[in-house]
């Protein structure tokens, strides 16, 4: 083993210059000729794939382009750009002992596999929103979408969770609000604290809401997901009592009976017994509220680990699936590249324009701040190697982006007409298919009621204003895989693909509350200690109770609001994601002005800009607007207007409507201004400190020192025949000093 | 081809049992047996694994 006396190169004391000076870089290997061919042939696969996106027109346009421009855009980011913030800008180092490495405890902290770790990663960040917010956005048609996931992750989400997983990892995997605390001061922590549980309490209704709008009137999915729920206790139970620890055996058991239930639902649903299922947007909502809280305050191995299992199963396997379908399906494109909605802002599924709305819109799979979140905390306490910061943290969101980008096909691969059927709020469509046809002919689409009725009958249940984004997308998807697995299922990958996203919603919402209660507990323990103690149960219960009350509440609000509550809230939703990023961002680019890494301020500065622009501006209109369709006191005025003057807007059918719109309205823009300010809040605390930093050049950051690493392990995907040789060299000594101590 | 298909049956099998902690029970009594000390049952094992799960909320993005 290595026993370095002297100070190990690149160590230095917290106010030091980054470590890694040119005698330390990683030794690049010359490009061999044939690595030149293979990234040449990626360059102009991707280069032709976009070339033929941006230029046809008016002709049929297979979904494969859009597949292959991102996998081979990915390839090139991952290879290059990656691997230059990796070398040049973070300097990696795998020279230092990771915290999982130093402060290994066998629970939190784990040297872990580099593949194994990404997987816990991915299953970790990603879920229902890659799949519905691109679904929403291809209302302005296939390619800004497309484009802005593609270059957004490449350019600011992949960098954001890469950036934040480093930062946290070299300080002892600290989280991002324990680093605001510790690097930007009391102002920006505590905003940063109300920030994040705001916008996790928005993100978990506009979540519920999605399930919500899947299930109503639906007792075939009511029947399959609520199934899920005895599966996932009866495997509970099996691991706690019957076979513990065997996970494997009971999670296929677990797979099969979930497509046992679906088949059942199928079977409920042609049956006498299907009234009894058919259940109201408000009893859903009670339910949801009632499965929240139950399910944040039972034992996690009752009902959050099992049903874990099963959905990361379930994730991966869709996701595969998904994939192989594509290419077999070869489906074409039936949306138009850029609708006249990118332009004039007045799309049905959510109002504004391309800029600022498309961004905000699509959060995950391009930027998501609550990815922060995880590669602060939870991940950087698994690492391995610092090396593997890149694979987990910027492969890890390239894999989102890359279902992001599956998401946005399967829309698209939709009849324009019908997308716009389902996604058009029933108060503009009726919820009656002669109602949608109509409304869908003023959009500028043709579809009839009898072709309407006929998509309808295909997967059994009324599609007709079935907003959320989750339906669509499971119709797009079982349109798919019948194409590319054999027709006379549809029905059936439609409530598979339905059950597969209300599998990941159930359980965020039920890890998001029991998140949520812990950060409403630790904070109000500050002030009365006994409060902090989660094992107390009236404090447990309480602080659950508080959580789901008020994501339960903007779940009523989206419920019930008349103009639609995708409409209202998923804008919310989105825009609070970003201000998240905004905040991550921004503590990175204060990182690197402490540390004085001026030279490549850019990387994070350049997201952190540009989503500020887009947050500030879409938070502005969302608030300041006078069009009614985008601001959200606008909208209150009119309606207030109106219901003074004794009238009755469309959407609201009665004065009681008209009401609930005011209502919610102004809460909405409360909410929303508020985000935009603590996010100003923030940014001004840490402006401050950049010019600090600016004038003395760098300043003292929390970074834990050098400690040399003895863990041995390839950095990359696939290890290379000299790193397999060292990790056996670095295994044999391993077995030698432990026999020897024996 | 059959020591191909075997090969890859396994990594997925080993991976799928790292993924859900499964093979956290062989690590365990890996570790015992190198300290030399006697390892608890598997049920007390995994009651320990769920009790620091049950501190320690995972969470789970959108």
């Amino acid at each position: 083993m290595a026993t370095d006396t002297t100070t190990p190169p690149g160590a230095s004391g917290p106010a030091g210059p980054p470590p890694g000076d040119a005698a330390k870089r990683p030794t690049g290997r010359r490009p061999t000729p044939l690595s030149i061919a293979i990234w040449v042939l990626v360059a102009v696969v991707g280069a032709t794939c976009w070339t033929v996106l941006a230029l046809h027109r008016g002709e049929d346009v297979s979904a494969l382009w859009i597949l292959f421009a991102a996998v081979a855009s990915y390839l090139i980011a991952y290879r290059f750009y990656s691997k230059f913030i990796a070398n040049r800008v973070l300097r990696l180092d795998d020279t230092r002992a990771t915290p999982a490495e130093r402060l290994e405890d066998g629970s939190d902290f784990e040297v872990t596999d580099r593949r194994v770790l990404y997987g816990h990663h991915f299953a970790a960040i990603a879920g229902a929103g890659p799949l519905v917010g691109p679904v929403l956005a291809a209302q302005m048609g296939y390619l800004p979408g497309t484009i802005w996931i593609v270059a957004g992750v490449i350019l600011a989400g992949a960098v954001q969770d890469m950036v934040v997983m480093f930062f946290s990892m070299r300080r002892d995997a600290k989280s991002l609000g324990q680093m605001i605390r510790e690097e930007l001061g009391v102002v920006g922590g505590v905003a940063a604290l109300i920030a994040v549980y705001a916008i996790m309490i928005i993100l978990l209704a506009v979540l519920a809401l999605v399930v919500v709008n899947a299930l109503a009137e639906s007792p075939w999915g009511v029947v399959a997901i609520g199934l899920t729920i005895p599966i996932a206790l009866f495997m509970g139970v099996y691991l706690r009592f019957l076979r513990p620890g065997r996970v494997m055996e009971v999670t296929a058991i677990g797979v099969f009976l979930l497509l046992g239930a679906i088949a059942l639902g199928g079977v409920v649903e042609n049956s006498g017994l299907a009234s009894a299922f058919e259940l109201t947007p408000e009893t859903l909502t009670i339910l949801m509220v009632v499965y929240g809280f139950v399910a944040s305050i039972l034992p996690v191995w009752m009902l959050l680990t099992p049903r874990d299992y099963l959905s990361t199963f379930m994730k991966v396997g869709v996701i595969l699936l998904l994939a192989i379908g594509l290419i077999l399906a070869r489906p074409v494109l039936q949306t138009e590249a850029v609708t006249p909605f990118a332009g004039n802002g007045q799309g049905p599924v959510f109002a504004g324009s391309l800029f600022p709305f498309l961004f905000i819109t699509i959060a995950c799979g391009a930027l998501s701040g609550f990815h922060a979140l995880i590669s602060s905390g939870t991940t950087p306490k698994m690492i391995a190697k610092e090396s593997h910061v890149r694979m987990v943290g910027y492969g890890g969101m390239l894999m989102e982006s890359f279902v992001a980008v599956s998401a946005i096909i399967a829309a698209c691969v939709i009849d324009p007409g019908l997308y716009f059927a389902m996604n058009s709020p029933a108060g503009v469509t009726g919820g009656t298919a002669e109602g949608a046809a109509e409304f869908v002919r003023t959009l500028g689409f043709t579809i009839t009621p009898d072709q309407l009725n006929a998509f309808s009958e295909s997967v059994e249940t009324e599609l007709v204003s079935r907003t959320g984004g989750a339906p669509t997308l499971a119709f797009g998807i079982s349109l798919i895989f019948s194409e590319a697995f054999g027709s006379g299922m549809t029905a059936f990958w439609y409530y598979f693909a339905i059950m597969f996203e209300a599998l990941f919603i159930l359980t965020a919402i039920d890890a998001g509350t029991r998140v949520g209660r812990f950060m409403l507990q630790d904070t109000i323990g500050n002030v009365w200690p006994k409060f902090g103690d989660t094992s107390w149960r009236p404090a447990a219960w309480a602080a659950s109770a508080a959580t789901t009350g008020a994501w339960g509440y903007m779940l009523y609000v989206g419920v019930t609001d008349p103009l639609g509550g995708i409409n209202q809230l998923f804008p919310l939703f989105g825009i609070a994601n970003q201000l998240l990023a905004a905040i991550a961002l921004t503590l990175c680019v204060t990182l690197f002005c402490k540390h004085g890494w001026w030279k490549f301020v850019w990387v994070p500065a350049v997201p952190l800009v540009w989503d500020l622009v887009v947050t500030m501006t879409a938070s502005y209109q969302k608030v300041f607007s006078d069009n009614p369709a985008i601001g959200y006191f606008a909208q209150a005025d009119r309606y207030r207007a109106a219901r003074d003057a004794g009238e009755v807007l469309a959407p609201a059918t009665e004065a009681s409507q008209m009401d609930t719109v005011v209502f919610n309205s102004t809460v909405n823009g409360f909410l929303q201004a508020s985000f935009a300010v603590l996010v100003l809040v923030i940014v001004a605390n840490a402006a401050w400190i950049w010019v600090k930093a600016a004038r003395a050049g760098s300043l003292p950051t929390t970074e834990v020192p050098h400690t040399p690493s003895q863990v041995v392990a390839p950095a990359d995907f696939f290890a290379t025949a000299q790193e397999k040789e060292a990790v056996r060299a670095w295994e044999a000594e391993r077995e030698q000093t432990a026999g020897a101590s024996r | 081809m059959t020591t191909l298909v075997r090969r890859w049956a396994a990594g997925v099998r080993w991976y799928a049992r790292e993924l859900t902690g499964e093979a956290r029970w062989d690590d365990y009594l890996a570790r015992c047996e190198r300290d030399g000390v006697a390892p608890m049952s598997r049920r007390e094992y995994e009651r320990h694994r769920s009790e620091h799960l049950e501190r320690n909320p995972q969470r789970r993005c959108c």
